[in-house]
């Protein structure tokens, strides 16, 4: 069953028809997160207005996270079965993960001003953050640099896994190195403590914002698989050019 | 085990003969340390409290040079492919590999940085502690930079991206090296802990860095 959807002809087939269901639900839950963000969440009594940063800085962050999981994912599918659509999947996950990952610092760093007085501290957290974003220009740049795709992808699923192995090491050495960031306040052992007018708003914005990266996924892997079969068909025509030269 | 001390002795061989880098990762480790007080100002106080993160910083960075020929030149030439056929493991050709490497690159900068601790002002415990870091902690540098060569390997021009791909891998090692060599020398932290994670960071390292780049160098064929 699955093996019959990762087809790439069926994939662009499923993907195609899934596709504007999938960016319609982005539109809605954004749309109502968007809408429960500005209107119906209150300003926090210390942090006033600027506590809205928060339903784009927190999403954003959770998605650096997601897209690099789901990246890793991904490598294990393209060095276990060589599947091609795992190379996609992939690819097409890497620049997405960037930008949110840069979201994620760029929000951060605009709530900082405000909050701490600066733009940038040294703290874990930030600086874990910048290390994934340095990561992910790392993935980003192997890919632009070997031109044949499917050892492109193997390469890249290399380092993806060694960097996912690091990444919980790198948080560890950060925080053991500083730390001034509040600890984390939604997921806890004791529940949240987060009050629940802000809390429903903000897993709304992560729920949409979750669809906003699914779709962008998607329609990146469908760019990605017709950018595949023009590289093929390109090729595939300079050969048969060279082939009538050497006949002529 | 006589394949792999060949391999060992073949990798030393090479790097001290004409072409190879050997001492060049020494050099280049007193290059950065005589830049940074240019930059910084002659401030024998500033310069001495600072001074194991600037000779960690220059192991960083000294332990790049050479890296992204570790498996290209072999690449090249074929010797790689001969390596791939032989009845040793890659892994263990990779192990062999790294060995050589760190010691050209790596033993010497931990042997040195006493000599060097003097033109950043460290005293006596300063410079042994950037000593004993560097030896428990460069091995790790070398481990993961080869994980990044192996990528690297049939890349052309292929050193400076290698430097983008290692270096956020490294960040573990530097912090828990000049955090080590820090509380060596006074605060709340005892010495221990952190040379123990640096060590643990090391053991681990060996172990990904050389299964992970014989694996890079089977993918990359």
């Amino acid at each position: 069953m699955l093996t019959k959807l990762a087809n790439p002809s069926t994939f662009l087939r499923w993907s195609g028809a899934l596709l504007p269901w999938l960016a319609g639900l982005t539109v809605a839950t954004l749309g109502i997160g968007l809408w429960m963000a500005w209107f119906v969440a209150p300003a926090d009594y210390q942090q006033g207005e600027t506590i809205r940063i928060m339903y784009i800085h927190v999403p954003a962050a959770w998605l650096a996270l997601f897209l690099y999981a789901m990246m890793s994912a991904s490598a294990i599918g393209t060095l276990v079965w060589r599947h091609p659509l795992a190379d996609v999947s992939q690819k097409a996950a890497a620049p997405i993960g960037a930008a949110f990952t840069l979201v994620c610092l760029i929000t951060g760093a605009l709530w900082g001003k405000p909050m701490w007085g600066t733009y940038w501290v040294w703290d874990a957290r930030l600086t874990s953050v910048l290390v994934l974003f340095l990561v992910y220009a790392g993935i980003i740049a192997l890919w632009r640099t070997i031109e044949d795709p499917s050892r492109a992808a193997r390469a890249v699923a290399i380092l993806t896994l060694v960097g996912a192995l690091n990444l919980p090491i790198v948080k560890f050495s950060v925080d053991w190195w500083n730390t001034l960031h509040q600890p984390a306040s939604v997921f806890r052992m004791d529940g949240p403590t987060i009050y629940p007018t802000m809390l429903y708003p903000l897993l709304v914005m992560a729920l949409g914002v979750t669809f906003l990266a699914l779709t962008m996924h998607m329609y990146a892997m469908r760019t990605e698989v017709y950018r595949r079969r023009v590289r093929t068909l390109s090729i595939l025509e300079a050969e048969r050019l060279d082939e009538r030269r050497l006949a002529a | 085990m006589s394949a792999f001390l060949a391999l060992v002795r073949r990798d030393l061989k090479l790097s001290a003969r004409v072409g190879g880098s050997g001492w060049l990762g020494l050099v280049f480790f007193l290059m950065i340390v005589t830049l940074v007080p240019f930059g910084l100002g002659p401030d024998l106080n500033l310069l001495s409290r600072i001074g194991p993160a600037i000779l960690w910083i220059g192991a960083v960075l000294a332990t790049l040079i050479g890296l992204d020929r570790l498996f290209q030149a072999d690449e090249e030439d074929g010797s790689l492919d001969l390596m791939t056929a032989s009845p040793l493991p890659l892994e263990l050709v990779v192990l062999a590999k790294v060995i050589a490497h760190w010691l050209t690159t790596g033993l010497p900068l931990a042997l040195a940085a006493p000599l060097f601790g003097l033109l950043v002002a460290l005293d006596g415990v300063g410079m042994a502690a950037v000593s004993v870091t560097l030896l428990v902690g460069t091995p790790a540098l070398t481990f993961i930079g080869a994980v990044g060569a192996a990528l690297t390997a049939t890349i052309r021009r292929g050193g400076l991206i290698l430097a983008i791909l290692v270096l956020p891998l490294m960040i573990p090692t530097l912090i828990f090296g000049v955090s080590a060599a820090n509380a060596a020398r006074g605060g709340d932290i005892p010495f221990g802990t952190p040379l123990m994670i640096l060590a643990a960071i090391t053991l681990v390292t060996a172990v990904v860095g050389t299964v992970g780049a014989a694996l890079a160098l089977r993918q990359g064929e």
